[in-house]
């Protein structure tokens, strides 16, 4: 399920510390907000704020479990924020092949 | 914030000469880069590509060169603000490096920097980018990614 929008999403990923929430949270599969605030260096309302915003953007979901509320990354939207990256990347590595074969060509034609 | 930084880096088999011009020279520019390409080479020059689509109306964008050192070093900005000069904070810079290896081999280096230039928090950074997202234009999906590099 994809929610928010993209301005919610990049404003959302722009904070370290939510990043760090994310990398947790990625690497744990779920977690309470207690659980993630005995490994932030910053305070357990902090964390609940920053899930909130992530929440907003749509890139963690919360799910009851017992008396317990749990958060999950949400796959496919953190997807969506890592392909924009990995794309302008990937425009520069084709760019500098095609610089690599004209530049190529030219001096093969000129010697 | 860490990693904001695009890079990249080839090995090409010509001379630095031969590189240096196949990235400065307009008509050049066009075939690796842009469909047409204006460009004042000159430290304070100013450019124009234009990428043409198929299915969308052709992309404009302005750059303002920064550094020309040849054959070493050339630099420019752009994704600025639509009608605004590109400065540090508005803008992305893109740096070529090139060094040679040898007569006949040249390392180029491309690195494309975001808004981590100037003294802002990320939420600062993430404000600019939403409020300018429109003014951006094509350039928005680049900026955020810049902007967002790092996670994960």
């Amino acid at each position: 399920m994809t929610t928010g929008s993209d301005d919610e999403l990049w404003s959302a990923i722009g904070d370290p510390s939510r990043r760090r929430l994310l990398d947790l949270l990625v690497r744990r599969g779920e977690a309470t907000a207690s659980s993630l605030a005995g490994d932030v260096p910053f305070t357990r309302q902090a964390v609940t704020k920053h899930l909130a915003v992530l929440e907003d953007a749509g890139l963690v979901t919360r799910h009851r479990h017992g008396r317990e509320v749990r958060f999950r990354v949400d796959a496919g939207r953190l997807d969506d924020a890592t392909h924009a990256m990995t794309r302008v990347a990937k425009e520069w590595d084709t760019r500098l092949k095609a610089v690599k074969r004209l530049a190529e060509a030219a001096y093969r034609a000129e010697r | 914030m860490t990693d904001l930084n695009i890079e990249h880096e080839i090995v090409i088999d010509a001379p630095v000469d031969v590189v240096w011009r196949t990235i400065t020279e307009p008509d050049q520019i066009a075939r690796w880069f842009a469909n047409r390409v204006e460009l004042d080479a000159r430290p304070g020059g100013r450019g124009v590509l234009v990428f043409e689509n198929e299915n969308s109306d052709p992309q404009r964008y302005e750059l303002f060169v920064e550094t020309v050192d040849a054959p070493r070093r050339f630099a420019f900005r752009w994704c600025q603000p639509v009608g605004e000069p590109a400065v540090a904070g508005n803008s992305l810079l893109v740096e070529f490096t090139l060094t040679a290896e040898n007569d006949e081999r040249t390392r180029l280096r491309v690195v494309e920097t975001g808004l981590d230039v100037i003294d802002w928090s990320d939420d600062d950074k993430a404000k600019h980018a939403g409020s300018h997202r429109d003014g951006w234009r094509g350039c928005g999906d680049r900026l955020s990614a810049l902007l967002g590099a790092g996670t994960g």
